[in-house]
C-alpha cells in the first residue's frame, strides 16, 4: 500500500490502464509481481484512491473569433428517407471497420482494466470522431450540423465495444457541445485541441451519485463570485475522468437553473476518484469533486440558456442510444450464430421456437431503438423540436436494451454467464443506458 | 438524407383522411359497435366521395383495396431527384391509420375496399382487372380447419370440362363482409394430394347459388365490420375466374397467392397504429383533465408513474410506427421487405393490443364504460394481432428469415 500513496503523494493518477496493460504482460509473471500488483488493482476499485485531477495542456486561443462559427443547418427534408448520405455511410462503415478489428478484441482487457489503451485512443481520433460536430472554419471534418452523422458513427463503434466507444467519443461530446454553444473566445480557445493530433481527454458531465437523480435538478452548484462563479459539487461516473483535461460540467447556477460550465481540469480544487462500475469500464469512468472551484465569467457555456441545457440533455440521450442500438447488434449477431451452431436434442437449438422467438424479438425492439434514435436526431439537424423524439428513443433504448442484454446472456445459458463470450459484458453495458446523463452528445 | 417525418407531399392526405376519420367514422362508431350486423349506410356516400376522389388523386389509395395494386405502383410519376421514393404504399399507410384512428371496424368494412381486391390486383390477368376492378371484394382462405395453416386447406375446386367451370365444394369462415361484398375471391385446392401448388384463388360472385352464407359472427370487436361463415355447395363459376395460371407448378402457385400478404401485412399493422394512438390521445386528454402532467425531458423515475408509463406506451407505439413507415418505404423503394413487413405486424400487433388494454386501465371506470371509447377500442384492436398473419406467425417468418432455418427445421 505504500507504493500506492507514494503514487498519490507524487500527485500522479494512477492509472488502471498501465497497471492492467502491466496485468496483462508476462513481464509481471517472471518477476513474481502478478499477486500484489493484482491486490493493488482490487484495492484501487474499492477504495477511494482520490487524487488531484491531473494537470492538463493549456488551452489558449492563438487568434480569437469576435462572432462563433457554427456549422449551417440541413433544410427540412420533404421525403421520408432511410437512406444515409455517401459521406455518413463512409464514416459509418471506416468506423464500423475500425471497431470490429480492433476494439473488439482489446474489449475484455479494457474492460477488466477501466481504461483504453491509449493507442486505441489515438487511432479512434484519426477516424475523426472529435471533428463531426466541428464547423469547417475551425478545421471541422463535416459540412453542416449533423447529429445523425454522430449517431451512425457512435452506433458503428458500441458494436465493437460499448465502454471503449464511450472512452472514444466523449471527447466528441465536448467539441460538439463548444462548437453548438460556445462563444468565439470560448470556440477559438477551445476547439483547435480538438481538431489536432493530440485530441484532449474530455467529457460531459452531469449526472451526480444518487438515487432518483434528474439532471434538471442539480446539487452541483454554481454561486457568482465577482466576474466569475465558483463551483462545489460531486459529478459520477465521468468517462475519462482520471486523465481528463477539460469537461463540461452541469450546474445549478445561482439565480438561473441549470447550466453548463467548462471547466478545465488543472484548475484548483477539482479532485478525481476512479469510479469502476458495473460496466462500460473502458470508458474510464470515475468521480469529479470541486471544492470552491473558482471559474472565469468565460466558463459560463451558452450563456447559461435553460434551453441550452436540455437541449444538451436530449442530444446526451440521443448519444446513449445510438451505443445501445450498436450494443444491441453485436449482441443480436452473436445470437444468431450461436444458436445455429449449439446443438441440444440431436439438433441447433435455433430450431426451438423457445429460442428462434428470442432472436426474432431482440431484431425486432433493435429496429424500433434504431429507427427512434435516427428520428430524434434528424429532427435535431432539421432544426425540429426533439425533446419527446429523444425521450421515446431513450425509453425504447434504456428497456429494450437491458432485455437484449439479457436475452443475449440466457440464450448462451451457462456460456454466457462467463466470460469465454462477450455477452456477459453486453449485458452490463446496456444497463448503463437508461441510467446515464450527459457523458456523451451527439 | 436520412429523415422519418411524414412527408409534405401527403401532409394534405392525412389532414383529409383525418377529417373523414373525425367526421363520419368518430361519429358512428358506438352506433355501429352496438347495432351489429347493421349495415352502415353512412359509407356508401362517403365510399362514393372516395371514389371520386381517387379519380382527381385527391384522398387516394387510404383504404385496403387499392393497397395491392399501388405496390410499385405509381413509382415513376414520384421518382426524386435522390432516388428516394416516397409512393403509394407510404400514402395508403398513412391515410389508413389515420381512418382507424376513427374506427377500424368501419374501415374494414368500406364498400369497394375490401381485402380481395389486393389479391385480384397481385395475380389477375388483364381481362380479369377489367372484369372484377374497382368492385367490392372480398377474401376467403380460413376454414374451420385451416386458420394459420393455410396450405391445408380443404375446399376443392373440381375442372369440369363439359361446362368448362370449376366446381367448388367446401367451408369457409371468418370472411371480412362476405354478405356485403360483390365478389369473394375462393381459395381452394385443385388437388389435395398436391399440396400448396394445386391451391389457387377463384372469384365467386356473391349471388351465386352455390355460395350459402351459414351465419355471421359474434364477435369482440369490429362489429361494425361483418364476419361472415359460407357453404360452397357445387359452387360452380367460369373457368375464366381463377385468378393467376391453372398450372399446378411446384412453389409458384402459392407463392403468388402468399405475395398478397407482404403488401398487406405493412397495412394491418398500421390500423393498429391508427387504433392505438386514438387511444394515446384520448388517454392524454384524460390524464391531463385529471391534473398529471407528461415531462419529456424528465427522466421516467422523476415523475408520477401514470406518466411515466404514458410515456412507455408512446415510445412502443413510435417504434412500432416508425417499423411499419420502413415497410412502406422500401416497398415504395422497391426493397425486398418480407422481414421488415412481419416485424412491422408483429411489433404493431402487440403494441396496439397493450396499449390499448393499458389506457382503459389508466382511465380507470370511464375507460371501461362504455360513455368512452376506449374500451371499444381495446376491444376491436385484438383482431390485428391475430388477422393477416397471427404475432406467431410473425415469429416464425422473422426468425426462419433470421437464423436461415426451414420451415422444415423451425415449426
Amino acid at each position: 500500500m505504500s507504493y500506492q500513496q507514494n503514487l498519490a503523494e507524487r500527485g500522479m493518477t494512477i492509472g488502471l490502464r498501465a497497471l492492467n496493460w502491466l496485468a496483462a504482460s508476462d513481464l509481471l509473471d517472471r518477476l513474481g509481481l502478478r499477486e500484489p500488483t493484482e491486490r493493488l488493482l482490487h484495492g484501487a476499485s474499492k477504495t477511494t484512491t482520490r487524487t488531484a485531477a491531473r494537470a492538463g495542456r493549456t488551452f489558449a486561443a492563438a487568434q480569437k473569433l469576435s462572432r462563433p462559427a457554427r456549422q449551417p443547418r440541413a433544410e427540412r427534408s420533404d421525403l421520408f428517407d432511410l437512406e444515409p448520405t455517401e459521406e455518413q455511410q463512409m464514416l459509418r462503415d471506416s468506423v464500423r471497420e475500425f471497431a470490429l478489428a480492433k476494439l473488439r478484441p482489446a474489449a475484455e482487457a479494457a474492460d477488466e482494466g477501466c481504461a483504453t489503451p491509449g493507442e486505441l485512443l489515438s487511432q479512434a481520433n484519426e477516424l475523426g470522431l472529435s471533428m463531426v460536430g466541428v464547423p469547417e472554419e475551425l478545421g471541422g471534418a463535416v459540412e453542416e450540423r449533423s447529429a445523425v452523422t454522430a449517431v451512425l458513427m457512435s452506433e458503428a463503434l458500441a458494436e465493437g465495444d460499448m465502454g471503449i466507444a464511450v472512452a472514444c467519443l466523449a471527447p466528441a461530446g465536448v467539441s460538439t457541445a463548444i462548437s453548438l454553444w460556445g462563444d468565439g473566445e470560448q470556440q477559438s480557445t477551445y476547439l483547435p485541441e480538438f481538431v489536432s493530433e493530440n485530441v484532449p481527454a474530455a467529457a460531459l458531465a452531469l449526472l451526480e451519485p444518487r438515487a432518483l437523480f434528474d439532471p434538471f435538478t442539480l446539487s452541483t452548484r454554481a454561486r457568482r463570485e465577482g466576474d466569475g462563479y465558483v463551483l462545489d459539487g460531486v459529478k459520477s461516473l465521468v468517462p475519462r475522468a482520471p486523465d481528463g483535461e477539460l469537461f463540461i460540467v452541469g450546474a445549478e447556477l445561482e439565480d438561473g437553473g441549470p447550466a453548463l460550465f467548462i471547466v478545465e481540469s488543472k484548475t484548483e480544487g477539482i479532485s478525481v476518484e476512479p469510479e469502476p462500475a458495473m460496466g462500460v469500464r473502458a470508458g474510464g469512468t470515475g468521480r469529479l469533486i470541486f471544492e470552491d472551484v473558482k471559474l472565469p465569467a468565460s466558463a459560463l457555456l451558452g450563456g447559461g440558456d435553460p434551453a441550452v441545457y436540455s437541449e444538451c440533455v436530449q442530444l446526451g440521450r440521443i448519444g446513449w442510444c445510438a451505443l445501445a442500438v450498436g450494443t444491441g447488434q453485436a449482441v443480436l449477431d452473436y445470437v444468431i450464430r450461436y444458436v445455429n451452431d449449439r446443438r441440444a436434442f440431436g439438433e441447433p437449438i435455433s430450431n426451438r421456437q423457445a429460442v428462434a422467438f428470442t432472436v426474432a424479438n431482440i431484431a425486432i425492439e433493435l429496429d424500433g431503438m434504431r429507427l427512434a434514435t435516427y428520428r430524434a436526431a434528424s429532427r435535431a439537424d432539421q432544426s425540429l423540436s426533439f425533446g419527446r423524439e429523444a425521450a421515446l428513443a431513450h425509453r425504447l433504448c434504456a428497456e429494450c436494451g437491458v432485455a437484449i442484454g439479457s436475452d443475449g446472456v440466457q440464450l448462451l445459458g451457462g456460456h454466457g454467464y462467463v466470460k469465454e463470450h462477450p455477452v456477459e459484458r453486453w449485458y452490463r453495458d446496456l444497463r448503463a443506458v437508461g441510467l446515464m446523463e450527459g457523458a456523451l452528445l451527439v | 438524407m436520412i429523415s422519418l417525418e411524414v412527408p409534405k407531399k401527403f401532409e394534405q392526405l392525412v389532414s383529409q383522411a383525418h377529417m373523414v376519420a373525425t367526421e363520419i367514422f368518430r361519429a358512428n362508431s358506438r352506433k355501429y359497435d352496438l347495432a351489429e350486423h347493421t349495415y352502415p349506410k353512412e359509407l356508401d356516400m362517403l365510399a362514393a366521395a372516395i371514389d371520386g376522389m381517387n379519380e382527381g388523386g385527391g384522398i387516394g389509395g387510404a383504404g385496403v383495396g387499392t393497397v395491392g395494386s399501388a405496390s410499385g405502383g405509381n413509382g415513376a410519376s414520384t421518382r426524386e431527384r435522390t432516388g428516394n421514393r416516397n409512393g403509394s404504399n407510404m400514402a395508403s399507410l398513412l391515410g389508413l391509420i389515420e381512418l382507424c384512428w376513427g374506427d377500424v371496424g368501419l374501415l374494414l368494412t368500406m364498400p369497394r375496399q375490401g381485402l380481395g381486391q389486393a389479391a385480384i390486383a397481385a395475380v389477375a390477368n388483364e381481362e380479369q382487372l377489367k372484369r372484377f376492378g374497382g368492385k367490392w371484394a372480398a377474401m376467403a382462405i380460413t376454414e374451420p380447419e385451416a386458420g394459420s395453416d393455410s396450405a391445408a386447406i380443404r375446399t376443392t375446386a373440381r375442372y369440369d370440362e363439359d361446362s368448362d367451370e370449376y366446381v367448388l365444394n367446401g367451408e369457409k369462415i371468418f370472411v371480412t363482409s362476405g354478405d356485403r361484398a360483390d365478389l369473394i375471391v375462393v381459395w381452394a385446392t385443385l388437388d389435395a394430394s398436391k399440396g400448396r401448388a394445386a391451391i389457387k384463388s377463384f372469384v365467386v360472385e356473391r349471388n351465386n347459388p352455390g355460395l350459402k352464407l351459414d351465419r355471421l359472427e359474434h364477435k369482440l370487436g369490429i362489429r361494425a365490420s361483418d364476419t361472415a361463415n359460407f357453404v360452397l355447395e357445387d359452387c360452380r363459376v367460369p373457368k375464366e375466374n381463377l385468378l393467376g395460371s391453372p398450372e399446378i407448378a411446384p412453389k409458384a402457385g402459392f407463392s403468388g397467392v402468399m405475395q398478397t400478404f407482404d403488401n398487406t401485412r405493412p397495412l394491418v399493422a398500421g390500423m393498429a397504429i391508427g387504433v392505438a394512438r386514438a387511444c394515446l390521445d384520448r388517454t392524454r386528454e384524460l390524464l391531463e383533465e385529471a391534473g398529471l402532467r407528461i415531462d419529456y425531458d424528465l427522466p421516467l423515475h422523476a415523475q408520477p408513474a401514470a406518466a411515466a408509463e404514458f410515456i412507455s406506451m408512446e415510445s412502443d407505439w413510435e417504434a412500432a410506427r416508425l417499423l411499419t413507415l420502413r415497410a412502406a418505404w422500401m416497398a415504395d423503394n422497391r426493397k425486398p421487405n418480407s422481414l421488415e413487413a412481419s416485424m412491422a405486424k408483429a411489433k404493431a400487433g402487440r403494441v396496439g393490443t397493450d396499449v390499448a388494454l393499458r389506457c382503459v386501465a389508466l382511465a380507470g371506470a370511464i375507460g371501461y364504460g362504455q360513455g368512452e371509447l376506449l374500451e371499444k377500442w381495446a376491444r376491436d384492436v385484438k383482431i390485428l394481432d391475430i388477422f393477416e398473419g397471427t404475432q406467431q406467425i410473425q415469429l416464425l417468418i422473422i426468425s426462419r428469415l433470421l437464423l436461415g432455418r426451414t420451415s422444415a427445421e423451425l415449426k
